[in-house]
C-alpha cells in the first residue's frame, strides 16, 4: 500500500487534483481510499457525487468511542473508499489535534488492514503545515509519499518550499519522501519551466504540468471528477497521466528547501523579468 | 571563628567555579544571578528571567501561582481547574494550606479537587461546553457563593475564552460570583506571573464588591501574602483578636469571599509576602488610600516589631499597651525556648532557597538562633526583591511581563478615603521609622561577603553544599531528598515538612525546637552509604 499526502496552498486545487487523480488510479483498477485532512470536509465531494458524509470527528462526538468503520466511510466513484477527518468550527479547538484524533481512530476501526487491499491512501491536507497537527499525516509514517501542489504564482512557491522544509525535517528521523510537484496552472508566464527549475533546485522532479481548463469547472458544478463527468476531453487524459505518472514513480527524495532569497531570484529571472 | 573565614573565602570563588562548568552562554548568563552581598551598596541581580532548560529549576508554572499560592486557600470559592486532569489533581491538598470554618456546617471546599477533566475531543472541538457544564454541576451540587476558573496550558492554546464563559454563567446564576483567570502555566518565567494575574483577578472581581465587613474592635488591618502554611495564619489571627485589631482580610491563608470583598474597609494593609501581593497592596493604595507595609511574622523579634508597627501606626496608647503586654508574655518563654536551642545551634550555618519572601523572612528565626544564613536566594523572585523597590523603575519590561494583563487602577470615586495625610505617613516615618509603601529587599539584610543566588541550578546546589557543607539547608520537596542523600540534614520551608506553624512567638519556638533537632542531629553525619563504609565489589567477566 502507497501512503500519499498531497500538500499545498490554500486554494491551489489540492482537492480537485487530487480526487481526479484517485479517479484516474481507480480507472486503472487501483483500490484507492481517500482520507480528507481540512475541517471543512470538502475532500471527497466530487467522488461521492456531492454526497454530504458524517465525518469522522462529528461521528466520533455524537456516537463515542463505539462506532464502524461504516459510519465514516462511503464508497465512491470506481469503488473508491471515502473518509472525511473533519473538525471543530472556525476559531474553536484544535483543528490540528482532530487529524491526529481521527487518523488513529481510522487505523483502530482496521481502515488500513491487509483484507481492505488497498494500494492507495491519499491524504488531502488542509493548505500550508501551519502546526504540528497539520504536520500529522506525514510524521509517524502514516503517509510515506508527497506530492505539492503548485503553481507559477509566487505564494504558492513560497507555501510549496516551507512544506519541503517540514519534509525535510520529518525525512530526516522517518519515511516521508517528496515524490514531486504538481504544477496546477494559473497561466503564468513561463510557468513550467520556472515549476522545473524550482522542483530541480528541491532535488526534486515537476511530475506532471496540469494545464488550466474550463472542463475542470463544469465538472466541479456537476459534482463530478472530469474522468467520471468527461472522461473523452483532453482534461480526463492529463490527470490519467498524472495517475500514471504517480503510479510509475520511483523519484522519492528529501528536499532540500530553498533560501528566501534563492526563491525570490526564481521568480525574477523567470517571471517578472521576461 | 577559623571556620568563618575559610568559608567567606570560598564564597566569593563560587561563580568562578560554576561558570567554568558551564558551557559559555549558559555560564554568561547564570554569571548575573550570582551576586556577592554588599549591604553598603546593593549589587545589581538578575531575576525574573526564563530558566536555562536542562538546570533543573526549582521554579513551578503560572498556573500554580496564581491557583495553587493565591487562590488556592480560601475556602469557600469553588475553584475549577480547566484542563486535563494532571493540573488539578496535583495542585489538590499540596501545599498544606489550612483553614477553619467557624463551623462544621459551614462552607469549605478546600478537600475537592475541581476540574473539567479535558479530553481529546475537548482539545479538538473546544473545551466551553464542558467547562459551563462543569459550572453548572458545581452550583447545582454545592450552591457556592463564588466559583473562579483557572485555565491551564491547552486552553490557552486551543483558545477557550475562560472569561466569556464567566460572563456567560454569571448571566445564568446572578447570584454567583463567577470569574476566570488567564493563568496558563506558559504565561511567565514562572510561578510569579500567576501571582500578578491572581491580584488582577481579586482586585477586579473581589475587592471592594462589600462595603459592610464583619467587625468587633476599634481598628482593622488586612494581613496580605500570609497563606497558612502549617497553621501560621492561625497564630497571627490569635495575636490580633489579643491585642484588639481587627484583620479584615487575610490573603488568603484561612480566607473567605466576604474576606476579599471587604477588604477595602480596613485601615492598614501589613505585607508578609511582597512577591505574591504587593499588586493587591498597591492597588488598595491607590484605589481606596489604604497605606501599607512590609511585616514580618517569621521571627520573635520581627513579630514584635511588626505588631509595634500596629500600635504606632494607630497612635491609641490602650492599644500600645495592650500589644506591649502581649509581647511581654510571649517573650518569656521565647527567651526560655531560644537558649535552649541557642546552646546547641550557635555558630552554625544555614543555606535558603525558597520563595519570594521566605528566603528573607526565616533569616530573622536563624539570627535569634544565632546562625548564620551563608548563601540565600528565592525561586521567582524579582530585582525588587532583593535590591529593594527603589529597582523597580529600572526593571526592564520584557516579553514575558507583557503576557500578563496590565490593569489601570484608579481611585475610586466614592469609597477613596486617604486613611493617613501625607504629613502623617512622614511624621510616622520619622518618628518609628515605618516605611510606607516600600520594601528594601533581602540583599540590605544579609551580610557582607554572602552570597545570593536567583533560581539556583540543581548543579550549583550540589556544588554548595560540596564546597561549604551548611548545618541545614532550606528549599522544597525537589531538593529535599537529593540534599539528604548527601548528609546534610535539610528543611522544607514550603510546607514545613508536616511541621509548623512557625509564625509570631508561638511559631517562632516551633522552629527553634525544629532546627536545633535536625541541624544539631548527629544521624547525618554517621549515615554512610554502603559504598563508603566498604569496599567496592569486584567482579570479572566469565567468558573470554
Amino acid at each position: 500500500m502507497r501512503k500519499i499526502a498531497i500538500y499545498g496552498k490554500g486554494g491551489i486545487g489540492k482537492s480537485t487534483t487530487t480526487q481526479n487523480t484517485v479517479a484516474g488510479l481507480a480507472e486503472m483498477g487501483k483500490k484507492v481510499m481517500v482520507v480528507g485532512c481540512d475541517p471543512k470536509a470538502d475532500s471527497t465531494r466530487l467522488l461521492l457525487h456531492g454526497l454530504a458524509q458524517k465525518t469522522v470527528l462529528d461521528t466520533l462526538r455524537d456516537e463515542g468511542e463505539d462506532i464502524d468503520l461504516d459510519d465514516v466511510m462511503k464508497t465512491g466513484f470506481s469503488n473508491t473508499s471515502c473518509v472525511e477527518s473533519g473538525g471543530p468550527e472556525p476559531g474553536v479547538g484544535c483543528a490540528g489535534r482532530g487529524i491526529i484524533t481521527s487518523i488513529n481512530l481510522l487505523e483502530q476501526l482496521g481502515a488500513y488492514d491487509e483484507d481492505k487491499a488497498l494500494d492507495y491512501v491519499f491524504y488531502d491536507v488542509l493548505g500550508d503545515v501551519v502546526c504540528g497537527g497539520f504536520a500529522m499525516p506525514i510524521r509517524d509514517g502514516k503517509a510515506e509519499e508527497v506530492y505539492i501542489v503548485v503553481s507559477g504564482e509566487m505564494m504558492a512557491m513560497y507555501a510549496a518550499n516551507n512544506i519541503c522544509k517540514s519534509i525535510s525535517k520529518f525525512g530526516k528521523v522517518g519515511t516521508v519522501r517528496l515524490g514531486g510537484l504538481i504544477c496546477n496552472s494559473r497561466k503564468v508566464d513561463n510557468e513550467a519551466n520556472m515549476i522545473e527549475e524550482f522542483a530541480r533546485q528541491l532535488g526534486t522532479q515537476m511530475i506532471h504540468f496540469v494545464p488550466r481548463e474550463n472542463m475542470v469547472q463544469h465538472a466541479e458544478i456537476n459534482r463530478k471528477t472530469v474522468i467520471d463527468h468527461a472522461p473523452e476531453h483532453a482534461q480526463a487524459n492529463e490527470y490519467r497521466s498524472l495517475a500514471k505518472k504517480i503510479n510509475d514513480n520511483q523519484m522519492f527524495v528529501i528536499p532540500q528547501p530553498l533560501e528566501m532569497s534563492a526563491l525570490e531570484e526564481l521568480l525574477v529571472g523567470f517571471g517578472i523579468m521576461n | 571563628m577559623e571556620k568563618k573565614i575559610k568559608k567567606e573565602l570560598d564564597l566569593t570563588n563560587f561563580t568562578d567555579e560554576v561558570v567554568a562548568a558551564y558551557p559559555s552562554k549558559v555560564g554568561k548568563k547564570r554569571a548575573k544571578s550570582i551576586v556577592i552581598n554588599d549591604p553598603d551598596s546593593i549589587p545589581k541581580i538578575q531575576a525574573n528571567v526564563r530558566t536555562i532548560p536542562g538546570i533543573i529549576t526549582q521554579r513551578g508554572c503560572t498556573y500554580a501561582g496564581c491557583k495553587g499560592v493565591v487562590l488556592g486557600p480560601t475556602r469557600d470559592i469553588v475553584n475549577i481547574t480547566h484542563g486535563p486532569i494532571g493540573c488539578g489533581y496535583y495542585s489538590w491538598l499540596t501545599r498544606r494550606n489550612q483553614t477553619r470554618a467557624d463551623k462544621p456546617e459551614m462552607e469549605n471546599y478546600i478537600p475537592y479537587a475541581f476540574s473539567t477533566d479535558m479530553q481529546d475531543s475537548n482539545i479538538v472541538f473546544g473545551g466551553e461546553e464542558k467547562l459551563k457544564q462543569a459550572i453548572r454541576e458545581a452550583h447545582e451540587l454545592f450552591h457556592p457563593k463564588g466559583i473562579a476558573i483557572f485555565s491551564t496550558c491547552p486552553v490557552g492554546l486551543i483558545g477557550d475564552d475562560v472569561h466569556r464563559v464567566a460572563r456567560q454563567m454569571k448571566e445564568e446564576f446572578p447570584e454567583v460570583n463567577i470569574f476566570g483567570f488567564s493563568c496558563e502555566g506558559y504565561r511567565g518565567v514562572s510561578q510569579s506571573a500567576g501571582h500578578h494575574i491572581a491580584n488582577n483577578g481579586l482586585y477586579k472581581n473581589l475587592i471592594g464588591n462589600n462595603d459592610n465587613p464583619t467587625r468587633k474592635h476599634k481598628y482593622a488591618v488586612n494581613v496580605l501574602g500570609e497563606y497558612n502554611i502549617g497553621g501560621d495564619a492561625f497564630v497571627i489571627e490569635d495575636l490580633f483578636e489579643r491585642i484588639g485589631v481587627d484583620i479584615i482580610a487575610t490573603m488568603s491563608g484561612n480566607s473567605t469571599l466576604e474576606q476579599f470583598e471587604t477588604a477595602h474597609t480596613a485601615d492598614f494593609s501589613l505585607v508578609m509576602c511582597h512577591r505574591s501581593i504587593n499588586y493587591v497592596a498597591e492597588m488598595l493604595e491607590t484605589s481606596f488610600g489604604i497605606p501599607w507595609a512590609k511585616a514580618n511574622f517569621i521571627g520573635a523579634d520581627a513579630t514584635a516589631k511588626t505588631l509595634r508597627k500596629v500600635g504606632q501606626y494607630f497612635g491609641d496608647q490602650e492599644l500600645i499597651d495592650r500589644i506591649e503586654v502581649v509581647i511581654a508574655e510571649e517573650m518569656e518563654t521565647v527567651k526560655t525556648a531560644i537558649a535552649k536551642a541557642k546552646a546547641k545551634t550557635e555558630g552554625k550555618t544555614a543555606m535558603m532557597f525558597v520563595g519570594g519572601s521566605r528566603a528573607h523572612h526565616y533569616q530573622e528565626l536563624f539570627t535569634e538562633l544565632g546562625m548564620e544564613t551563608l548563601v540565600a536566594g528565592y525561586e521567582f523572585g524579582h530585582r525588587d526583591d532583593y535590591e529593594g523597590r527603589r529597582v523597580m523603575p529600572t526593571i526592564q519590561i520584557d516579553a514575558d511581563s507583557r503576557n500578563i494583563e496590565e490593569i489601570t487602577v484608579v481611585p475610586d470615586p466614592t469609597r477613596f478615603n486617604p486613611r493617613k495625610s501625607e504629613e502623617e505617613l512622614a511624621q510616622l516615618k520619622e518618628a518609628f521609622d515605618i516605611e510606607f509603601n516600600e520594601y528594601k529587599g533581602m540583599m540590605t539584610d544579609m551580610k557582607k561577603g554572602t552570597l545570593v543566588i536567583d533560581d539556583l541550578s540543581h548543579f550549583e546546589m550540589e556544588k554548595l553544599i560540596e564546597l561549604y557543607k551548611p548545618d541545614v539547608f532550606c528549599a522544597g520537596i525537589k531538593e529535599k531528598y537529593v540534599v539528604q542523600k548527601m548528609g546534610i540534614p535539610m528543611k522544607q520551608l514550603h510546607n514545613y515538612d508536616n511541621g509548623g506553624p512557625y509564625a509570631g512567638f508561638k511559631g517562632a519556638i516551633n522552629f527553634y525546637k525544629d532546627i536545633e533537632m535536625i541541624a544539631c542531629s548527629t544521624i547525618f553525619k554517621q549515615m554512610k552509604a554502603p559504598w563508603e563504609n566498604e569496599a567496592f565489589v569486584t567482579a570479572e567477566y566469565v567468558f573470554n
